[in-house]
């Protein structure tokens, strides 16, 4: 069980390596109802938008950092804000690892503030965010 | 700099969209939770929304004869901007409740503010909008602010 007492400034969250196939992609796209092609026509995609290959969503980015938050709290705190912003577009086929760090903690209102990042095989960030959970 | 942004586009901040009423499924969760790669039962499982499961909800269905070649229709609380190249910015949630299944919501988006900025390849306009989500009795359930950048 994780508690706001054992939680340190520095503390890093556990990482995770996500790598989607075309299938998953596909999925993702149909479950939000996006029908851009450049998430799932590589022809359109090369040719027409100029990206190196299919292109990965930025919400399913932003998401595989959000799962590092809710992953490392499970049900022992609440979830009360979190934001990522897209720097860098990452195509299909790519691994990115999604990891964080305890940026803050605030005594009064126990909530601990983290940064998150999605980094590329490069070790660029491609998705920098941020997120605030509250122990009760 | 030259003025990108007319009165009358400047006109359009705080325009809203119809509100959208949305049933949340388990099965709509399950599909999200499944092709995010969730490991958590509750995702799993249905009971429960992941962060940015809304952001299903504030993508407009559209019927097929209005979907241009890209793929994408026209979102109709954007003005045509004289910059066409549209890229995701940034994505802020505060989130107030949980979304379970079973939960009858509304979601609503708002366009908050047009401005426009010199980049480093020439002119960008950055688009702010907001997503409201509430229950049907009008609780909020979250509220996520959005840029995009159009170049």
């Amino acid at each position: 069980m994780l508690t706001y007492d054992a939680i340190n400034v520095g503390d890093e969250l556990p990482s995770r390596e996500h790598t989607a196939n075309i299938v998953q992609l596909f999925m993702y796209n149909a479950a939000i109802w996006n029908p851009h092609r450049i998430h799932f026509d590589h022809a359109y995609a090369t040719e027409e938008e100029g990206y190196p290959g299919i292109v990965l969503d930025g919400p399913l980015q932003g998401d595989w950092i959000g799962q590092v938050v809710t992953d490392w709290i499970g049900e022992d705190a609440t979830l009360v804000s979190f934001g990522y912003t897209n720097r860098r577009a990452a195509m299909l086929g790519e691994t990115m690892t999604a990891g964080g760090k305890v940026e803050e903690k605030d005594d009064t209102s126990k909530e601990v503030k983290v940064s998150l990042y999605l980094q590329n095989g490069d070790g660029e960030v491609t998705i920098p965010g941020h997120a605030v959970v509250r122990f009760s | 700099m030259a003025e990108l942004l007319t009165p009358e586009l400047k006109a359009c901040i705080g325009q809203a969209s119809p509100p959208v009423h949305v049933e949340v499924t388990r099965r709509d969760l399950r599909k999200y939770a499944v092709s995010t790669g969730q490991k958590a039962k509750k995702y799993l499982d249905g009971d429960v929304a992941p962060p940015l499961f809304h952001f299903g909800y504030a993508m407009e269905i559209l019927p097929l004869d209005e979907l241009r070649h890209d793929g994408i229709g026209e979102d109709k609380l954007i003005p045509e901007l004289p910059l066409k190249r549209l890229m995701a910015g940034s994505s802020d949630t505060v989130y107030h409740q949980a979304i379970c299944a079973g939960d009858k919501l509304v979601v609503t988006r708002k366009l908050k503010d047009l401005y426009e900025k010199e980049g480093r390849t020439g002119p960008l306009i950055f688009v702010v909008t907001e997503v409201v989500v509430e229950t049907q009795a009008g609780e909020p359930v979250l509220n996520e602010t959005t840029s995009l950048i159009a170049r």
